[in-house]
């Protein structure tokens, strides 16, 4: 598809070349992630988790379908009708918690993605598309799972979507219609959990839609790599299928055991303890937080406490936002010829700044909204919008980096990837075609 | 042109955010925050371990039969259990008979109608009725509780931070406020002062207030402090009834899956370094002029190592 080396389909049983004749979806599956995708041979582990992310939104999807069998979206049976799940349906305790902590475990491996891409300089030329692509989907996920939280109709979920929802009504003017028009009242009730049942239901189908766009994407280029250099020759690839699906298997049942472990034994670390109380609008929980995984955006949202020119709130919200949305603008914001950390020394040191910056909002998201919590989240988030606004740019224009390998090939013989697969694999000579 | 929107909009949230850190910190300098009552003498749960701890922990039956025997002697006059049937009572160890019969005894009747006027009325429970409820309503539930409200016990150990570590010392935590304790943070009229409550005065009477308030069939002393231990095992097992039935099955599922790991581990590394290609050497050696290249090309760019 992406190198004119690439393996063509050879459909070998007459019902496949029937087949292949007349819906070439074989061929298809073929192209994308079997022999005829060739992919860089150095890819290391930070490659693992686009698939990981794949498998998530599967689990979610297959278990969320039947959850929803069990579930009664309304504001009277919600609840119970979680609890239901929990005791008398069968395995339905199994069908919630590998739901409920899919959710994280989706959102773990989509960070690992993100920060990948990040590092790698995924999102430079010509991949754009397939980073803002990745980007819809994770501000699809996010809607997602906002909404799904607030299904089981626990103490959480009713004042997370009241705090949510409220966030639109910092807007001026037409900010207080707004929030009345998403919630379907003034505060959170059945109009509010049906409509949210609906599109919990209806989104992850539009995830899985802008992930085949993704892919589509990342397959006109092809894969990048942890060298940033583009492929060159058929040396430098090797085919996904048997290679990157065996790679990508053994790790993905490594990560599914790690996850299958919280599922069993700590189901509930994650979760929290507030949302096994029945949603009750006469009385607030002491702490409103949200998942974990929206922590860092959390802080990001308090860290505006004065007013300039503005309503604080709304400084906050539009700061909320802006911190995703800025990532749009990543592609030309970072205007370095060369992709890779690996051979940019400044921008690596930036970069983990970045990561530990992010660990700091995300845990001063998590803890209650006092200092000195809000003084951290603060310089954090000065950090944050520093980083993407202002170094990046800057950095990216007077920052000295480090010789490139001529080849992909090149590297891997110099031995600076030992994951690197050996030269001379079979399948990698060009295609007799 | 995006670099200098973006430079322009960067330096807005930065300074915003500065000025919000600026007036945050002289305020924090200012006033630093007091430490409240409350987080002063509020006191974390004891510890406490049961069976059911841990991926191997399970339920152990005696334990919860005696916490059940607590629960039905002490707590049911005033809290429901109403996500958990009598005929969950099998998992306790109960037979089907002795079911049947803590159902038709139990003191409190379940709503029915007259089958020949119509009317309201109550009937005695049977084994696949949840627990009826003490209180007729919420209205009635304050009314007889000085306007507090005694909440449903089914998920208890789960709705609460510390789970049933907390449940036990606030059973046995009940003590008289200390000395040093402001007036305004004393119990008023119809609260216990318990340091293991997030806002130190609970409007729950001390329950178990003496050793042998019930007294155990299977003949463990029934002393406060194992009352209250079996009473949060039970409540543990009623927020989580599964919880068993999980383990187990975590246990063969983990199994399965290292065992599934370790075989694709295998199959991965057949595929990059199996017989056929091993012929090849794994990583090259590091080429000696490229190296020396690179190396000088990192000194020319002023990067050490």
């Amino acid at each position: 598809m992406s190198f004119p080396w690439a393996e063509q389909y050879r459909p070998k049983h007459p019902f496949m070349r029937w087949m292949d004749e007349r819906l070439p979806l074989p061929r298809l599956a073929y192209n994308s992630v079997g022999g005829g995708y060739p992919v860089p041979r150095n890819l290391n582990y930070a490659w693992n988790f686009g698939v990981l992310a794949g498998l998530a939104l599967v689990i979610q999807l297959v278990t969320g379908i039947v959850l929803a069998m069990h579930f009664e979206a309304s504001a009277a049976g919600a609840f119970s009708s979680t609890e239901h799940i929990m005791r008398d349906v069968n395995q339905g305790w199994f069908l919630r918690y590998a739901h409920s902590n899919g959710a994280s475990f989706f959102f773990v491996v989509t960070y690992i993605h993100i920060f990948r891409g990040l590092y790698y300089g995924s999102y430079k030329a010509p991949r754009e598309m397939v980073w803002m692509l990745g980007l819809v989907i994770f501000l699809l996920m996010m809607a997602t799972a906002f909404m799904g939280y607030v299904l089981p109709w626990g103490q959480m979920s009713f004042w997370a979507a009241k705090v949510i929802t409220g966030l639109f009504g910092a807007i001026p003017v037409i900010g207080e219609p707004i929030q009345i028009w998403l919630l379907g009242g003034y505060a959170p009730d059945q109009a509010t959990l049906t409509r949210f049942f609906s599109l919990h239901y209806l989104l992850p189908f539009v995830i899985a839609g802008v992930v085949i766009l993704h892919i589509w994407a990342l397959h006109i280029p092809g894969s990048g790599n942890p060298t940033g250099v583009d492929v060159k020759t058929p040396q430098d690839t090797i085919p996904f299928h048997p290679y990157y699906t065996a790679k990508d298997g053994w790790f993905a049942a490594l990560c599914v055991t790690l996850y299958a472990a919280v599922v069993f034994f700590w189901p509930n670390f994650l979760g929290h303890a507030d949302n096994y109380i029945p949603a009750n609008p006469l009385s607030t929980p002491a702490h409103i937080v949200p998942e974990w995984y929206f922590w860092p955006f959390y802080a990001i949202l308090r860290a505006f406490t004065v007013d300039f020119i503005l309503p604080a709130k709304l400084w906050g919200v539009l700061a909320m936002f802006a911190s995703i949305l800025l990532l749009f603008f990543l592609p030309w914001l970072d205007k370095s010829p060369v992709r890779s950390g690996a051979y940019r020394p400044r921008f690596r040191q930036f970069f983990w700044l970045l990561l530990v910056d992010i660990a700091v909002l995300g845990y001063c998201g998590g803890a209650p909204a006092e200092e000195p919590f809000v003084m951290i989240s603060q310089v954090a988030t000065i950090y944050y919008f520093a980083h993407f606004l202002i170094i990046l740019p800057i950095l990216s224009m007077v920052e000295k980096t480090t010789p490139l390998p001529n080849s992909i090939s090149e590297s891997v013989l110099h031995g600076e990837k030992a994951e690197a697969a050996p030269a001379e694999l079979p399948g990698v000579t060009p295609a007799k075609a | 042109m995006v670099r200098i929107l973006g430079f322009l909009v960067g330096l807005g949230f930065v300074g915003v955010a500065a000025w919000s850190l600026l007036w945050g910190t002289i305020a924090y300098v200012k006033e630093p925050p007091v430490e409240t009552v409350e987080h002063r003498f509020h006191q974390h749960p004891h510890d406490a371990s049961y069976s059911f701890d841990g991926p191997f922990g399970r339920f152990d039956r005696q334990q919860l039969q005696r916490g059940f025997q607590v629960y039905r002697e002490v707590c049911a006059a005033c809290h429901g259990l109403n996500l958990v049937a009598f005929r969950n009572l099998h998992d306790l160890g109960y037979s089907e008979a002795e079911v049947r019969a803590i159902a038709d005894q139990w003191p409190i009747q379940v709503p029915s109608v007259n089958p020949e006027t119509g009317e309201p009325a109550t009937r005695k429970a049977l084994p696949a009725d949840r627990f009826p409820h003490p209180y007729a309503n919420e209205t009635a539930a304050r009314a007889a509780n000085n306007n507090a409200l005694p909440p449903d016990l089914s998920l208890i150990v789960k709705a609460r931070e510390g789970g049933a570590p907390y449940i036990e010392s606030l059973l046995t935590g009940y003590q008289n406020p200390p000395a040093n304790l402001p007036a305004e943070n004393r119990p008023g009229t119809g609260l216990y002062y318990n340091p293991y409550f997030a806002n130190l005065n609970i409007a729950m009477p001390p329950p178990i207030t003496a050793d042998g308030q019930v007294s155990y069939a299977d003949g463990t002393p029934p002393t406060r402090r194992q009352m209250a231990h079996d009473v949060a095992a039970f409540l543990s097992w009623a927020a989580e009834p599964t919880m068993d039935a999980r383990k187990n099955a975590g246990i063969w599922t983990l199994i399965f899956l290292i065992v599934a790991t370790i075989l694709a581990y295998m199959a991965y590394q057949n595929i990059w370094h199996g017989p056929t290609s091993r012929r090849v050497r794994e990583t090259g050696p590091l080429d000696p002029e490229n190296m020396a290249k690179s190396e000088e090309a990192s000194r020319d760019a002023g990067i050490a190592g």
